[in-house]
């Protein structure tokens, strides 16, 4: 029996670092039931490892930690409960400051925080390898044992149930590491409206519902092609709201206050967002078919979403892996007019040969010049005559931390000792940065599933 | 016929999955998609990129009046390995959007007329 017939679900979220304000306004400017709040991008977890490595009381998202101080009275108010995948690799320091907070808020003991621990793998890798799992990436083939020694993170993607468990416990607030966005906004469907485990056409509109809940104001106005000028009120821009039915059908809206657009051509602009083969939308409880999916409009910034059907998930779960490799800067300078661009050409000639004179070998070098062809590259044609200016962008890469440190050192000479009418030196030297790659691969299910666990702590 | 700029009949959004690109492609008015189904295969988004991208698979969309196309090796190595300004090809939707097409004069009333 469902708890409950509709719920709304505000994304509030689409990365670490999205609008600050977005999920206060979507907790204050008009009615929701759950707000769910994605921080993970690929590179995160290898960040978040770092700054665990160096204070053992770090490796979460900081901001969900103010934001709940902020947001708390008026979800206990409200009844509005908050799923995040904040924690990182240290969910439970997360979850104690936020309890933390909720003490501050004068709310002891009408708080309960949930959390999912397990999807870090980081410490099992030797033994997950020494086991058979050999985790080979899934863009080259390679086996991870070749990189294990330069491995920094290592996640995996889980899926709804133990977040749907935590909710089920009466968690008001739910926390978790690298649980899969798009469950971060069907696991409160489960969980109010009863759905049976393979219950796969519900469970696939759940999951096209959380692809366009977790990318923040790409599905109402931000960043979209379609007629962008006339997007109305973007500084005050509603982040989007599922407003979902028990049989699987739901509107995408805004709130009415807030700014933004939502129509099917800028909801479809994010259903095809990232998208790979449409007929296999993968999510770790069920595989969606988006072309099945069916848009109508249903009055004012109001689309509505029906006919989904979906299929069973693979046996095995999506890992996110991070390792070291290598170094990388980036060196700018701007050229004026006139003949901006063949001025740049030629400091980028005088940086390669004076880098080839000091015996300096890289992996790769990439010269762009911005202004003219550094988003479309050779399909942007000759430079335009008499462009006003250009920006000479040299990057490089290498093994060799050095080589890149002397790059750094190699851009600001040439305001003195190459062509003329140059600036935009101002900012100092380039930094070097460490590349941190990523390695996707997959791993028998039933290996992470048996290590998750769910804890409910009240403040 | 009259030769016209993709941006004229669809818009379209692009992301990123490490090393290869995603460009969805929607044609403005539902009336345009088959002729956007039939011109504009994956070989050509393939020679319309040329050799700044690897292989291009295409994906149709019907219901949502749409194309989806992977583009492989178009990154640079992708995420922070790609020494790109667009290392996520958010702007490989309009260079995608750059291409012309000879568009039949009975779909001429269907496309936005200052794109031409």
């Amino acid at each position: 029996m469902p708890r409950r017939e509709r719920i709304r679900i505000a994304g509030g979220q689409g990365f670490w670092g999205d609008l600050l304000s977005a999920p206060v306004d979507q907790v204050r400017r008009g009615p929701i039931d759950y707000l769910i709040l994605d921080y993970l991008a690929e590179v995160t977890m290898s960040i978040l490892q770092k700054q665990r490595a160096r204070d053992p009381a770090q490796g979460y998202a900081r901001d969900f930690v103010p934001l709940m101080g902020e947001i708390l009275p008026d979800c206990v108010e409200h009844d509005i409960r908050v799923i995040a995948n904040a924690g990182g690799v240290n969910i439970e320091g997360c979850r104690d400051q936020v309890l933390g907070e909720a003490r501050s808020a004068g709310l002891a003991g009408r708080v309960k925080v949930g959390v999912v621990t397990g999807d870090d793998i980081l410490d099992r890798l030797p033994a997950l390898i020494a086991a058979g799992h050999e985790m080979r990436n899934m863009d080259t083939g390679r086996p991870l044992a070749e990189v294990l020694d330069r491995v920094q993170s290592a996640n995996a993607y889980f899926g709804a149930p133990p977040v749907v468990e935590a909710l089920d416990r009466g968690a008001r607030i739910v926390i978790t590491g690298r649980c899969t966005d798009p469950a971060l906004t069907y696991a409160p469907m489960i969980h109010e409206f009863g759905w049976a485990r393979d219950d796969w056409d519900r469970l696939a509109a759940g999951a096209v519902a959380g692809h366009l809940n977790e990318c923040g104001a790409q599905t109402t106005g931000g960043n979209s092609l379609v007629e962008w000028e006339r997007i109305p009120d973007l500084e005050i821009v509603g982040f989007p709201i599922i407003d979902a039915r028990a049989d699987g059908t739901f509107v995408v809206t805004r709130h009415e206050s807030s700014g933004g657009r939502v129509t099917r051509a800028v909801v479809t602009e994010q259903l095809v967002y990232e998208l790979g083969d449409p007929a296999r939308y993968v999510t770790p409880d069920v595989v969606a078919d988006f072309r099945t999916i069916r848009l109508e409009d249903n009055g004012p910034d109001r689309v509505r979403v029906s006919g989904v059907r979906g299929g069973p998930p693979p046996d095995r779960l999506k890992l996110s892996i991070s390792y070291h490799d290598g170094y990388k800067a980036v060196g700018t300078l701007v050229y004026g007019w006139p003949d901006p661009v063949r001025k740049a050409q030629e400091a980028d000639r005088i940086v390669r040969a004076r880098l080839e004179r000091l015996g300096l070998r890289y992996e790769r070098i990439r010269t762009e010049f911005v202004g003219w062809n550094s988003t479309h590259g050779p399909l942007a044609g000759p430079p335009p005559a008499d462009l006003p200016e250009v920006q000479l962008r040299v990057a490089v890469s290498s093994h060799d931390r050095n080589a890149v440190e002397r790059f750094t050192r190699e851009i600001a000479p040439l305001v003195l000792t190459g062509p003329p009418t140059v600036t935009g030196y101002a900012g100092g030297r380039p930094r070097v940065q460490e590349i941190v790659a990523y390695w996707p691969a997959l791993i028998d299910r039933r290996e992470i599933e048996s290590g998750l666990r769910v804890e409910v702590a009240a403040a | 016929m009259s030769l016209v700029s993709l941006f004229a009949l669809a818009h379209a959004r692009s992301g990123d999955k490490g090393d290869t690109v995603n460009i969805g492609v929607i044609v403005r008015q539902a009336q345009l998609y088959p002729f956007l189904a039939a011109v504009l295969t994956a070989e050509r988004v393939k020679a319309h990129f040329g050799e700044v991208v690897g292989a291009v698979e295409r994906f149709e969309l019907p219901n949502l009046h749409a194309l989806n196309f992977l583009l492989h090796e178009a990154l640079d190595g992708g995420g922070t390995v790609s020494l790109m300004t667009d290392a996520q090809g958010k702007t490989f939707s309009t260079a995608l959007l750059r291409m012309r097409v000879d568009l039949p004069a009975e779909l001429q009333p269907f496309i936005a007329g200052d794109h031409g």
